[in-house]
């Protein structure tokens, strides 16, 4: 239950931490609240020869709100996005999902763009990125790019992160004036994994919804329906999500909770939108 | 840029519960074995190391975190509290550890150095926090022995009296 030996850096700047990456590749692991990667460490799931420690850059510690997105830097904390005045009417999705991430002491310190990095299909922040359909920005020697949400994850704790590339945002795109949003998920406690997690955005009679913990990434559809013409719709994206049985939940179960919670939060987005 | 070495043990200097401590760390030691090993203070206890249960919590610059999941090397430069602050050595127990004495809030006691820090950290944010912020705090906690119930009324009894000292 102790990391293996590694050497730590602490970059003082975003070119430094990127110099770094492109000299050590795969074998360097980034650093920022370490609220998923240091159980790994610990655990020795990962092994990594060089370890970045990002946490202190000012230069990704910013929130700001461009004309169409927020975009978060990747030194950001959930606890202080959870506290960003105004989070509420900018990104509502953000707002509901986030008291749902991990628990108070770990958003203290566990990063936006750390949990997207890591890419578990049940979290949250993740799941939101896909239901809005936004987008992370990478930086490398090479240069900066910037992926869509549905691009950048590609599997279980898979992402198209290149190894000498750094996560330096994300954006998730602002509130539409007239759209609704909504948010649940079950877990066996508050805080813990979701066994399912369910995103809703509605907006001018279309529905979109995200499932996270079901599929190896956070998966999302679209439907011009109303919420209650929705059932159909819901068992067929319950079965098209895949889902297996696992310890915490059979995949009856899930596809259960996709139909019923899914139809419950697509209503709730449909009530909340003008 | 600074680069710690691995196998060698590096200056790492803090403040503890107000005092300024030093002592050295590999970069790969954990916050809670330097506190413990290093520093000799083991109030702060190691459950699961791998942020589940909450026994190993601390306040880094005043908000409740996980040492298991912190290096020591990180804490550099910056104020780590443990429950060893939050009274005086043989004075008065705090308010908060008072109402846990009182409602029978601990019974091995093994969890309870992790929930005062976390609740202390919230107590200060917030002196009236309802029932759900402190479902929210408590929730990040194992405690085997309890049920929460006398853990619950502790907390709300310190919630109630903050409100009858305005």
């Amino acid at each position: 239950m102790k990391p293996v030996n590694f050497d730590y850096y602490r970059p003082d700047t975003v070119d430094e931490a990127v110099d770094l990456l492109a000299e050590h590749g795969e074998e360097a692991r980034v650093i920022a609240g370490g609220q998923s990667l240091m159980a790994l460490l610990n655990l020795r799931l990962a092994e990594p020869r060089a370890l970045i420690d990002i946490a202190h850059l000012a230069e990704l510690s910013y929130c700001r709100d461009s004309d169409t997105h927020m975009e978060i830097g990747a030194a950001v904390t959930q606890a202080q996005l959870l506290a960003q005045p105004g989070l509420a009417e900018a990104v509502p999705l953000l707002a509901q999902a986030l008291p749902h991430v991990g628990h108070f002491q770990t958003r203290n310190r566990g990063t936006v763009c750390g949990s997207l990095a890591h890419g578990d299909p049940s979290s949250e922040l993740p799941l939101c990125l896909a239901t809005l359909e936004g987008e992370v920005v990478l930086r490398s020697k090479r240069g900066e790019r910037v992926l869509k949400a549905s691009e950048f994850q590609v599997g279980l704790l898979a992402t198209a992160r290149e190894p000498d590339e750094l996560v330096v945002a994300a954006r998730y795109p602002l509130k539409q004036p007239r759209a609704g949003y909504a948010f649940t998920e079950v877990a066996r406690r508050h805080g813990d994994f979701a066994i399912v997690s369910l995103a809703a955005v509605a907006e001018n009679g279309t529905l979109r919804l995200g499932v996270g913990g079901v599929a190896d990434r956070p998966a999302a559809r679209e439907w011009q329906i109303a919420p209650d013409q929705a059932d159909d719709a819901l068992n067929e994206f319950a079965w098209a999500l895949g889902g297996e049985d696992d310890i915490h939940a059979t995949a009856r179960y899930r596809r259960d909770i996709v139909r019923k919670l899914g139809r419950k939060v697509l209503e709730e987005a449909a009530a909340c939108a003008s | 840029m600074r680069k710690l070495s691995q196998g060698e043990r590096h200056r790492v200097s803090f403040t503890l519960n107000g005092k300024p401590v030093s002592s050295w760390a590999e970069p790969r030691m954990l916050l809670t074995d330097f506190i413990r090993q290093e520093l000799g203070e083991t109030g702060t206890h190691v459950g699961c190391e791998h942020g589940i249960c909450g026994a190993c919590t601390v306040r880094l610059d005043g908000e409740a975190v996980r040492a298991c999941l912190c290096l020591a090397v990180q804490a550099e430069g910056r104020a780590v509290d443990t429950v060893e602050g939050l009274a005086e050595h043989g004075g008065p127990l705090s308010a908060l550890q008072q109402a846990f004495r009182k409602h029978h809030a601990l019974q091995c006691g093994y969890c309870t150095p992790g929930i005062l820090m976390s609740l202390s950290d919230l107590f200060e944010r917030e002196p009236h926090p309802d029932d759900e912020q402190l479902r929210d705090v408590v929730g990040g906690h194992l405690c085997r022995c309890t049920g929460y119930a006398g853990i619950m009324a502790a907390a709300r009894e310190v919630a109630g009296m903050a409100k009858k000292a305005e």
